[in-house]
């Protein structure tokens, strides 16, 4: 396989120089703290923080999911590597006001062991700090298992009604209540096409025949659960979307999800939209109401090909909370 | 008569050669994790040691615990994921063992990997057979205990021996934690690179303590 065509100076520096350049598109709305994080300027007082954060190379995500009724800050690491301790207490800092700070994140050891030790640093600092781990990836473990689930797309909802909660409770609790219960409503699946690369070593993070695709594979390239030969959109989405209702989140008539289709880079949005229409048409078969849509790459790989479903089913709270505007750079809602 | 031991600018120098070592792993590190992993291992690794390597290369330390310590704290202060928490903890915990001593010895070298493996068991949640670190340094540390009344030499090389059996097992274990759990049944056959790292590390103070 030939090496990954990439824009870059130092490609070992490609996590500090995509940060610096991050920052610099906020415009001023947000600055960087410590050497890996981003946190909004102008926060309210009195409000219990939301920090999201995770290993670099996911971009938009987690660190583009900074903003207005978004999260707070956000601790970056170097590519796919989580953030050390001292960039998540840097960012800890930064973002608490008073009344604590909520740790939101996607569940792979690193990030845990990581934001963990931060935790405990800044319970020194006489700092509380919650966390609620990310786990929608349904092809990672049964849902019985859940804790070995890992963190995927579906990030995307959680940290946006978590966001919308952070700006609008007055306590770590609630904020905690409602970003749990947005991470249990939410669920993803993914299936990988082509690998990403490592833009330090220009390697592939996984091999993948021209003619096969993955069902289930994580947006790091970990190996998924089903490998086939390559297919149509109205044969893959059924096969994706039964998955999905197997799970243990039902789902029927009269229903509502936010809906997201995302690409882990590489995959068109032409692709995405063709995707759409057979998923829409098999979720209206069964009478599942779409209240939103998102489309786009939001959580990618590199220029890995692929993509992935993910829903959140909405009551009435979770709605209000989904509906408030937001802005940022990875995603922004009117 | 072999080393019976190395005084605190010995272990320095020692962990100069281990980083140097591990700095020209990343190669072959890539590619173990590439095949069980996300293949950023060597990459971590690399910037790990090389933080490691600056924040020992001019200083000069009172005892054994700060020289460890000071190679600790670099790598989770510079590496992140998985790998700096798990192998900061290592020398940061097995360090802390040693208090104020000034001379690493045989027991010195169980007393290190045993606090190590317990502070890497403790912040990872992780145990023997889960096809980690773990199942390197796990052995490794119980025959340093085995030997702790050798020479440092002695036992460092069989301590080498142990930690490489414990990392060709990984092939035959199935991941169950980190980012190959996924892999399930997928994982077997290859070894894990966290072990691999672990045994490299150890090889090269074995390296430096023969030169």
């Amino acid at each position: 396989m030939s090496a990954a065509k990439k824009i870059l100076n130092d490609p070992r520096n490609a996590a500090a120089e995509m940060l610096d350049g991050l920052v610099a598109a906020y415009d001023g709305e947000a600055r960087k703290v410590g050497s890996g994080s981003i946190v909004m300027n102008g926060l309210l007082e009195g409000k219990p923080a939301l920090l999201v954060g995770g290993g670099s190379g996911h971009e938009p995500i987690y660190h583009g999911l900074a903003g207005r009724n978004l999260a707070d800050g956000a601790a970056c690491g170097d590519i796919f590597a989580a953030p050390p301790p001292g960039v998540i207490l840097d960012a800890t800092r930064a973002v608490h006001r008073g009344k604590g700070v909520l740790y939101l994140y996607g569940n792979y050891a690193g990030d845990v062991m990581n934001f963990d030790m931060a935790a405990e640093l800044a319970a020194e600092e006489g700092i509380e700090v919650r966390t609620v781990l990310i786990w929608d990836d349904i092809s990672s473990a049964p849902p019985e298992r859940k804790k070995d689930r890992r963190g995927v797309a579906g990030l995307l909802m959680i940290v946006k009604i978590a966001g919308a909660a952070a700006a609008s409770v007055d306590t770590l609790d609630e904020l905690e209540r409602i970003a749990t219960k947005a991470r249990d409503q939410t669920r993803s699946l993914g299936v990988a096409m082509k690998a990403g690369s490592i833009p330090a070593t220009g390697k592939p993070t996984f091999e993948l025949p021209d003619d096969e695709l993955e069902i289930g594979m994580g947006v790091h390239g970990e190996p998924g659960v089903e490998r086939a030969k390559m297919m149509t959109a109205d044969e893959l989405v059924p096969k994706m979307l039964d998955r999905m209702f197997a799970d243990d989140l039902p789902l029927g008539d009269g229903d509502e999800v936010v809906f997201f289709v995302n690409s882990f880079g590489a995959t068109t949005m032409t692709e995405l939209l063709v995707v759409n229409g057979t998923a829409r048409k098999i979720l209206a078969e069964r009478g599942i109401r779409v209240h939103d849509s998102v489309l786009g790459p939001i959580v990618t790989c590199q220029e890995m090909a692929g993509f992935s479903l993910s829903f959140t089913k909405l009551d009435d709270e979770l709605k209000r909370y989904w509906d408030m505007p937001c802005s940022s750079l990875g995603y922004s809602k009117m | 008569m072999g080393r019976q031991s190395l005084n605190t600018e010995e272990v320095r120098q020692m962990l100069m050669h281990v980083a140097d070592g591990m700095i020209a792993s990343e190669s072959l590190l890539t590619d173990a994790d590439r095949a069980i992993g996300d293949g950023d291992h060597g990459v971590g690794i690399e910037r790990g040691f090389r933080a490691a390597r600056e924040r020992v290369a001019e200083d000069r330390f009172e005892n054994l615990a700060g020289v460890f310590l000071a190679v600790g704290t670099a790598l989770v202060g510079s590496m992140g994921g998985a790998s700096g928490a798990v192998f900061g903890t290592f020398f940061r915990s097995g360090g802390k063992a040693l208090g104020v001593a000034t001379e690493w010895d045989s027991a010195g070298l169980a007393a290190f990997l045993e606090a190590g493996l317990d502070g890497v068991m403790q912040r990872g949640g992780a145990k023997p057979g889960d096809k980690t670190m773990i199942d390197a340094l796990e052995p490794a540390a119980a025959r340093a205990r085995a030997l702790s009344g050798e020479a440092l030499d002695v036992a460092l090389a069989s301590s080498v021996e142990a930690a490489q059996e414990g990392k060709e097992k990984t092939r035959n274990m199935i991941a169950t934690t980190g980012k190959a759990r996924a892999l399930g049944e997928r994982s077997l056959g290859h070894p894990d690179p966290g072990a691999l790292s672990m045994t490299l590390i150890l090889r090269f103070m074995q390296d430096y303590v023969n030169a």
